[in-house]
């Protein structure tokens, strides 16, 4: 075997350790220079099923998923028929052969049997398996002993010094293995030019916290949803350094009604939820939009309707975030394609929702949170948090009618005014009207705001040559993806087109796609939303689609052989 | 202070001629005279109802939220910027009905605000159906056999919750309603004040004459500050017990408990957004 990147499969019943596995190997493999990219896919519950990471690791830079199985570590026997479907003739299984398959079935035909459970035994016991497991992986890919035991030891630092040596024992036994079945050429990467040193390993969650930091998030109220909780996990951690107020509320509509009361008292707030919990929030969206109050709002998507599948991914809650909310204000909504998207929209997403005083959404889904990979740092010079409130006089209005729409706003307790805040129709001083000519007006000044939004999109970012005649239309989470699967196509007929900015739209969109003699809207939904808010919004009519919803994220082959039939 | 600080002057005002609002009213504006809050220092944040249109017929901050919503931004509010006093007002078919999972929890959370709650018994703004605290065999336009489901009890349920004050008051009686909402605002922590009021437009039972038969106040001798007696007392129906009912002194409120003020207390309002060294030293650790 010998390529440039290594696709590693770890499969097996919740409470069995795999995430603990991942999360040794990517962050050593990160640390000895190797690009990584890790995604999960995993059953709603808490012990049993079958749940499976997958690792990529490669000399390059990787950040998308695919099907193709190099290395297959099953820790329990579904794990097989789990992953029937992606193994191949190219796919290695090592495993404890009498625990996982005796008699395997015909799909696996290279099976190199270590006996984990019978050397984790001699160290004290099953709870071993997994960390034996890792070093397995870390001997193939011949990584320095010094600095797994170095890693494995700070990894586990919490814990007491007996399985701390126990746990070192163990990865020490697997690298052996590993490097056994490196010299024996049976299972032989051969991954060069490690080059990602000092970059970052982020997953999806922790870049929006991060970028909520950026952006002076001080406080969050949410309550707890898959997969959006990991923002809310995140910045609980941040809480100290950055003062940060962070609460769990009762509900969700709690949750979004306790952010703009913050933002009316001057914070910079946010709630992360998903698209049930987000449906319990609409009315707050609407309040937002009425009494002018900023707010940043997370949604990370799962399949719905419903309950759906909640730990698995979906990009169908568009519309949703899209026509959110009874009666009519304005609204902006990023969807992140990549980490350094995640960071700096979010952070950009509070200086909007302040300057423009409305609600920002930030989409993502499960796929997207869920994923780590390294990147370089962020780059902070270019960020700047800007406050757009004012201190008020004793004559202030909150809402005195302007020429651009935006009314000066002021906070309790900073000034000599004061300030109220009203969720019926109000006047210049948000007293309750029911002066309907004022009504119009107040309406119009409202949406009046949209002009200066619409001056500052977010383009979509184009990749391919000019003279394109197919263009990919994509959003979000699947940039990668698509980036990839592109790549390999290496046509130079076929152009992509991604958003990050999924409302409003830019205003070139339009000319991207008369240029195109075939669009194809490629989508993570099974009706094609955002081609359908792009027809709504260029008066474009035909388009086609390349759509999945079964719960899992597209993976580069499902683009290439998807793209293959329709272009056939 | 003079109470005319808080004088709006020639407004119009949509409660009903006679109505308890106008007298609750009377006696916010005397506490917070007589405690020395200016405007500029007060916050009043109010859910949908006739009583949480009250913001808007005195000189405060106001956040007039949607219905049975007061109190999530309320609590927000005085973490965000302690300095100011916070209060957090509206009906019974708010508060308590499609706002009860909030009064729950913001018990449970203990931030120091003051919740006042118009009590008529009844939804007036919607025209009279019954409200949660609606007492048995009520009749209304839609409970046309009357009121079947138990009397929502907030006394009771706030001291079992650990509210640290709890009061109820009567509308009728300006002076002694105004001692009591004095006691609530300076209490450090969740305090409730429930005031039993009438309404004069869609509820012919529980009138003024009604309530002035069906109460009493509190003695002197009462203690307060035992939670056993005050929860049985908070369970009396036959009349209803006026006054101060639980008390306990000491309780940490939410903005002690978050931590954003252990190092730094500057509300957080005021403090400055740029956080870049303490991000660059998250990013190298991360690296």
């Amino acid at each position: 075997m010998n390529k440039k990147d290594v696709s590693i499969v770890l499969c097996g019943a919740a409470g069995q350790g795999v995430q603990t596995v991942e999360n040794i190997l990517v962050r050593l493999l990160r640390r000895a220079g190797f690009h990584v990219f890790a995604t999960k896919e995993y059953m709603s519950r808490i012990r049993g099923g079958s749940n499976s990471t997958e690792i990529r690791i490669s000399s390059e830079r990787v950040s998308a998923p695919v099907d193709r199985i190099d290395l297959l570590l099953p820790f329990h026997p579904d794990a097989l028929n789990h992953l029937m479907t992606r193994i191949s003739p190219k796919t290695t299984v090592i495993g404890d052969r009498k625990n996982i398959c005796l008699d395997c079935p015909a799909e696996v035909t290279e099976f190199i049997d270590i006996p984990f459970a019978e050397i984790a035994e001699e160290i004290g016991g099953k709870l071993f398996i997994n960390i034996i497991a890792a070093g397995v992986i870390l001997g193939m890919l011949d990584i320095d002993m010094g600095m797994v035991s170095d890693f494995i030891s700070s990894f586990f630092a919490k814990k007491d010094e007996g399985i701390v040596r126990k746990n070192i024992e163990a990865v020490k036994l697997g690298c052996q293995r590993g490097k056994e079945l490196l010299e024996s050429g049976k299972a032989r990467f051969a991954l060069k030019n490690p080059s990602a040193k000092n970059e970052l390993l982020l997953n999806g969650a922790e870049t929006v916290g991060m970028g909520a930091l950026a952006g002076g998030c001080d406080f969050l109220s949410s309550y707890p949803m898959s997969p959006s909780t990991g923002v809310m996990t995140f910045l609980s951690q941040q809480m100290e350094n950055f003062g940060v107020v962070v609460e769990q509320a009762e509900d969700e509509i709690a949750a979004i009604n306790m952010a703009l009361g913050g933002s009316y008292a001057g914070a910079r707030t946010m709630v992360t939820t998903s698209g049930g919990g987000f449906a319990l929030m609409t009315e707050g969206v609407s309040l937002s939009g009425m009494i002018e109050t900023p707010v940043v709002v997370h949604i990370a998507q799962r399949p719905g309707p419903a309950t759906g599948l909640p730990t698995r991914t979906e990009q169908a809650d568009l519309e949703l975030v899209l026509y959110a909310g009874h009666g009519e204000f304005p609204r902006i909504i990023f969807a992140p394609g990549t980490l350094q998207d995640a960071f700096f929209l979010t952070q950009k997403a509070f200086n909007l929702a302040d300057k423009y005083q409305i609600p920002v959404f930030i989409l993502t889904d499960q796929y997207f949170m869920d994923s780590f990979t390294n990147i370089p740092p962020f780059d902070l010079d270019g960020i700047e948090s800007k406050r757009h409130i004012v201190k008020t006089k004793k004559d202030y209005k909150r809402y005195v009618l302007t020429e651009d729409g935006i009314s000066p706003r002021g906070i309790p307790g900073f000034g000599d005014g004061l300030v109220g805040v009203d969720s019926d129709e109000h006047d210049e001083e948000s007293h309750i009207t029911e002066d309907l000519e004022l009504r119009t007006r107040m309406v119009d000044k409202r949406l009046k705001k949209m002009d200066l939004i619409l001056s500052e999109i977010v383009p979509p970012e184009f990749l391919g040559s000019e003279d394109y005649e197919i263009l990919l239309v994509g959003w979000g989470s699947t940039y990668h993806v698509l980036k990839e699967a592109l790549a390999e196509f290496n046509n130079k007929d076929i152009a992509l087109l991604h958003f990050k900015q999924v409302y409003p739209l830019h205003p070139g969109t339009k000319d991207f796609i008369e240029k195109a003699k075939r669009t194809i809207f490629i989508e993570n939904n099974a009706t094609s939303q955002f081609g359908r808010i792009i027809k709504l919004n260029t008066g474009y009519t035909t388009g086609e689609s390349l759509l999945k919803y079964n719960g899992l994220p597209f993976t580069v082959e499902d683009i290439v052989e998807g793209l293959k039939k329709k272009l056939s | 202070m003079d109470p005319k600080i808080y004088d709006m002057g020639d407004i119009d005002i949509a409660w009903c001629p006679g109505c308890g609002n106008f007298n609750i009213l009377r006696s916010l504006k005397l506490a917070l005279a007589e405690l020395a809050i200016p405007p500029e220092k007060l916050v009043v944040v109010s859910g949908i109802g006739q009583a949480a249109k009250i913001p808007h017929y005195f000189r405060t901050h106001f956040f007039n939220g949607l219905h049975g919503r007061a109190l999530p931004p309320a609590t927000a509010i005085k973490v965000v910027n302690p300095e100011l006093t916070v209060i957090a007002e509206s009906g019974d078919g708010d508060m308590y009905g499609e706002g009860g999972n909030h009064f729950l929890h913001t018990i449970r959370r203990n931030p120091n605000i003051t919740n006042i709650v118009h009590n008529n018994m009844v939804y007036g703004l919607t025209k009279g159906q019954a409200s949660p605290t609606s007492q048995l065999g009520f009749r209304t336009p839609i409970q046309v056999k009357g009121v079947f489901l138990e009397p929502f009890n907030p006394l009771s349920l706030a001291i079992s919750l650990g509210a640290p004050f709890v009061a109820r008051a009567f509308a009728g009686d300006v002076e002694r309603t105004k001692d009591i909402l004095k006691m609530a605002i300076s209490h450090k922590g969740y305090a409730l004040v429930d005031i039993l009021q009438p309404c004069v437009s869609f509820n012919k039972v529980n009138t003024s004459q009604w309530f002035k038969e069906n109460t009493y106040y509190l003695e002197v001798s009462h203690n307060p500050e035992n939670r056993d007696e005050a929860l049985k007392i908070s369970l009396q129906q036959d009349r209803l017990p006026l006054g101060v009912i639980y008390r306990c002194v000491g309780k940490r409120t939410f903005e002690e408990n978050v931590g954003v003020y252990d190092r730094d207390q500057t509300p957080l309002s005021l403090r400055k957004l740029d956080r870049k060294n303490s991000l660059k030293t998250l990013i190298q650790a991360r690296s």
